[in-house]
């Protein structure tokens, strides 16, 4: 039984040196192979792991005897973003969790067979979406990451005239403004945001819903409405000395980043938190210049929301991880940053979370000597969602509260999906909502 | 879109890939859900006449891996159908009526010439498209004096076909013939002198597929003994790209494949061979009707990336390449060479060359491959092991 294939990736020089894509994909003899060890599996479990229901035994069977553009057109009727999520999702916890494979050796490296034939589609070209005929109904959509986009684009197909408004100078969202690009190549983003446009639909940039142009206007303009806004990108901060020079906030670093606008750091760099944000922000820090990148995470690695494969990939690139140690407040010298004093932690009895509380251990605080520290402590709704959204009922966390089953929102007519609801989680739930709001939208249009 | 219905001794199957006589096409409800699934036709298992006793044996299917990839062969010893003509007749008023548009198929054996007519016309009557005659199942049948007992004599198969053909007034004749004869263009060419309208080919080849080491007792084990069986899958494809290249050059007349076809790149290559229809049976019996999808689907992409409209394109595109073996050209020579880039210096290649071919592979330091040139003779064995797609090519030499 042969085992799972590796993609190759960068060097280690090469990797810290740019923002060059790091893994580089499976090669064809070894996605045939694997493609062969798929078992075919009856109702197979790897589709029900697959978030956006992508027929995963089918496109394995597809890539199995070299249809690969079958394969790769098959995967694209379930999830605009196709290439995107092929490279950015979590599959091990998702569709692969579940395969059968597990039980003969190890399950099928369904994530990287997925790019796979996504490559193959997008050395080819990504055949457009036809329009659908036209219904003369009207649809705005505001926020143009992948909740937005892909609920446009199936509304686009299914003949409605849809606006996306977005209030960065360019459409994607995280996948451009987030995710890092040694991760996800702007291409591969670029190509498919061309892709999720293609059925005519019409994007207004820089224009930011409750300055630019109120809601109640749109309500008014459109016969229905998507919020697809995300969640803020600033990190809640409320530890001491936030606002020094050296003190960066691990969303907006990342925004920099990929704006090509990242400071150039220097020295040692402490990242707080142990979320994927925390590990994008560490592994970027290398390639901003960072002598060493410390992660300090006030519970133990277990515990650690980032995923697995986050983790590896930072500490493949020299990332140090300090547990049981938790921020108390920011240390200045000649009016810039120069240290954290920090205090150390025990696990107590679990929280809400059901995560083992840290507690601080009495006397135990030191300071870490760093010249930058980057706060990824977890992204919050937009603060002022309330009032420019006004008369959408909002959970108490600040996420848009919706009817599960139809991503309904309180008011008529207005549906929201994506981190905006879901409080943060992945591109390929977004995508997921984006596809359920379009497809109530349109139910709704047609009533 | 491109089209991909083809026609077949006069009958238009909406796309080419047609259910084999087979256990898969043995109720009118396994057919049904393979023409839902999206199959183009389907030929019904081989029935009989009500007086033909068919008296079966359990375990029928043995398999044969290839290493770890489970069944490269399957062999069985089925007979033909447990129904008899009375309720194939049903199935076939049943299917037609639900599904006017696919092509529904009988096959059929007899013992004398008066069973095999009354089939033909017992079916034309219920509204079959084509009947296929078997002249080929290797095992079982012959001992009574049928199946490929038929199909090895030329004049048998002449004589039956023309039995056959007398009695068809409306639809098409189809003959299926064994690979177990010598020259299998002798056998298509008597099917033609006898007027009936296309052959198919072929049926299972006679194997013994394994011996449990510990009993001695072959496969399958019925209550202590076993026989030959028929032997189909991938492994015997290439005998039946052969056999269908050999009767489309020799013979005209129309040819549906069957034999170890899997895929839609199996597909092509017999459509290529002058192929069409094409009938499937053990890949089906693995992996279920669902592989219609990506037949159909893997066929249309190749199509349209080929700029094709019509699968009608492909058919006998291979056949001006197939030559005798003389007239093959001595003068061009080839040699081996890696590529070092893809290379992951296994070494095989050199076992292989070493051991079995022309030692014209050394290490340098590295355990890179080197081809030595003077010694390369360009057999291509190397490239035959090669794990790595395209590392290994047979390049033209300079003169
Ligand atoms: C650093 C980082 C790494 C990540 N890594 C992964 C990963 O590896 N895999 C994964 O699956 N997910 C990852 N995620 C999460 C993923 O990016 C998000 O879950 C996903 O992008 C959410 O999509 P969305 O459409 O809901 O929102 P977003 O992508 O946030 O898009 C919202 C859009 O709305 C716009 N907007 C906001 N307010 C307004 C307004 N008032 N008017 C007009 N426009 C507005 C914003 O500018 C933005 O473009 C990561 C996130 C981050 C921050
Ligand atoms: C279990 C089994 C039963 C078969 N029964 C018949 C039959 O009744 N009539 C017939 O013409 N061929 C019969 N065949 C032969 C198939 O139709 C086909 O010619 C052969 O299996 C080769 O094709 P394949 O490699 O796609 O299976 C049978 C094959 C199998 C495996
Ligand atoms: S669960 Fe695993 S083995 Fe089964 S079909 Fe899916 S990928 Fe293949
Ligand atoms: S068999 Fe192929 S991969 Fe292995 S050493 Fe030879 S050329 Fe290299």
């Amino acid at each position: 039984m042969s085992v799972r294939p590796r993609m190759k990736e960068l060097s280690d020089e090469e990797r810290k040196s740019g923002f060059d894509e790091v893994e580089k994909g499976l090669a064809l003899h070894q996605a045939l192979p694997e493609a062969s060890r798929c078992l075919f599996c009856h109702d197979a479990p790897c589709v029900s792991g697959c978030v956006a229901g992508i027929d995963v035994v089918g496109f394995i069977r597809r890539l199995k005897t070299r249809n690969f553009i079958g394969a790769a057109r098959l995967a694209r009727e379930a999830n605009v973003f196709s290439a995107v999520c092929a490279r950015v999702c979590p599959s091990e916890e998702q569709c692969e969790r579940p395969c059968s494979s597990t039980n003969l050796a190890e399950p099928i490296a369904i994530g990287a067979l997925h790019r796979f034939i996504t490559d193959e589609e997008l050395k080819r070209g990504i055949r457009p979406r036809q329009a659908g005929t036209p219904t003369g109904k009207k649809v705005a959509v505001i926020g143009a990451g992948p909740a937005g986009l892909t609920c446009a684009h199936e509304l686009a197909a299914q003949g409605h005239e849809v606006t996306v408004y977005e209030a960065e100078d360019e459409p994607g969202g995280l996948m451009i403004y987030g995710i890092p690009r040694y991760r996800l190549p702007r291409e591969v983003v670029n190509k498919e945001i061309e892709y999720a446009l293609s059925p005519g639909v019409n994007v207004k940039t820089g224009v930011r819903v409750g300055k630019d142009i109120s809601f109640d206007e749109i309500k008014k303009d459109y016969d229905a409405v998507f919020i697809g806004i995300g969640l803020g990108y600033r990190t809640q901060a409320d530890i001491p000395g936030h606002d020094l020079p050296g003190a960066l906030d691990a969303g907006e670093f990342l925004r920099l980043a990929a704006l090509g606008e990242a400071p150039r750091l220097s020295g040692d760099v402490a990242v707080i938190g142990g979320g994927n944000v925390a590990m994008d922000a560490a592994c970027t820090a290398i390639r901003a210049g960072a002598d060493k990148v410390i992660v300090l995470y006030r519970r133990t690695e277990e515990e650690m929301p980032a995923w697995k494969r986050e983790i590896e990939f930072a500490r493949k690139e020299g990332v140090e991880f300090r547990y049981l140690v938790a921020p108390l407040r920011f240390v200045e010298t000649d009016g810039k940053l120069a240290g954290i004093e920090c205090v150390s932690t025990k696990l107590g009895e679990p929280d809400s979370s059901g995560r083992p509380r840290p507690e601080a251990v009495p006397g135990s605080e030191h300071v870490v000597d760093v010249s930058y520290a980057i706060l990824a402590t977890g992204q919050a709704p937009w603060p002022e969602a309330k009032e420019v959204f006004s008369g959408i009922e909002l959970n108490p966390s600040g996420t848009v509260k919706v009817e599960p089953d139809t991503l309904a929102t309180s008011v008529e007519g207005v549906f929201a999906g994506g981190d905006a609801v879901n409080g943060g989680k992945t591109v390929v739930q977004a995508v997921t909502d984006g596809k359920l709001a379009a497809k109530s939208i349109n139910d709704f249009l047609s009533k | 879109m491109v089209d991909l219905s083809l026609e077949f001794c006069g009958v238009k199957f909406p796309n080419p890939f047609t259910l084999a006589a087979a256990p898969t096409t043995d109720s009118a409800e396994m057919v049904a859900r393979a023409f839902e699934a999206g199959w183009g036709g389907a030929i019904l298992k081989t029935t009989s006449v009500e007086t033909e006793e068919v008296s079966l044996v359990y375990p029928m299917m043995s398999g044969i891996d290839l290493e770890d990839k489970k069944l490269m062969g399957l062999q069985n010893i089925d007979l033909i159908s447990e129904r008899h003509i009375d309720e194939v007749e049903k199935d076939v008023k049943a299917l037609k009526k639900e599904f006017p548009d696919k092509v529904v198929a009988a096959s059929i054996m007899g013992s004398k010439k008066e069973d095999w007519q009354e089939l033909v016309r017992r079916l034309e009557a219920a509204g079959v498209d084509l009947i296929e005659c078997s002249f080929s199942c290797p095992h079982g049948m012959p001992e009574r004096g049928m199946g490929s007992t038929i199909g090895q004599d030329p004049e048998l198969t002449e004589r039956t076909a023309r039995w056959v053909k007398e009695a068809a007034t409306r639809v098409p004749v189809v003959i299926k013939l064994t690979p177990q004869i010598a020259d299998i263009t002798a056998a298509a060419a008597a099917v033609k002198r006898s007027g009936a309208d296309g052959v198919c080919a072929i049926n299972t080849l006679k194997s013994l597929i394994g011996v449990d080491l510990d009993t001695f007792i072959p496969y399958p084990n019925v209550g202590g003994f076993s026989t030959y069986g028929g032997y189909s899958g991938p492994a015997i494809k290439p005998v039946a790209l052969r056999c269908v290249a050999e009767i489309a050059k020799a013979v005209d007349i129309p040819i549906a494949a069957v034999g170890g076809i899997s895929t839609w790149r199996d597909a092509v290559e017999f459509l290529l061979v002058g192929a069409t229809n094409i009938q499937i049976c053990t890949a089906v019996m693995h992996h279920g009707f669902r592989i219609i999808e990506d037949l159909i689907d893997g066929l249309s992409v190749y199509l349209e990336e080929k700029g094709m409209s019509s699968v009608k394109e492909l058919v006998g595109k291979s056949l001006p390449f197939i030559v005798d073996h003389s007239v093959l050209s001595r003068a061009y020579k080839v040699i081996s060479n890696v590529n070092r880039e893809t290379c992951i210096k296994c070494d095989v290649c050199y076992i292989a060359c070493r051991d079995g071919a022309h030692q014209a592979i050394e290490l340098d330091e590295d355990r890179f491959p080197i081809i030595l040139e003077d010694k390369c003779k360009g057999c291509g064995m190397c490239e035959t092991v090669c794990p790595v797609e395209g590392c290994i090519t047979l390049i033209p030499r300079e003169s």
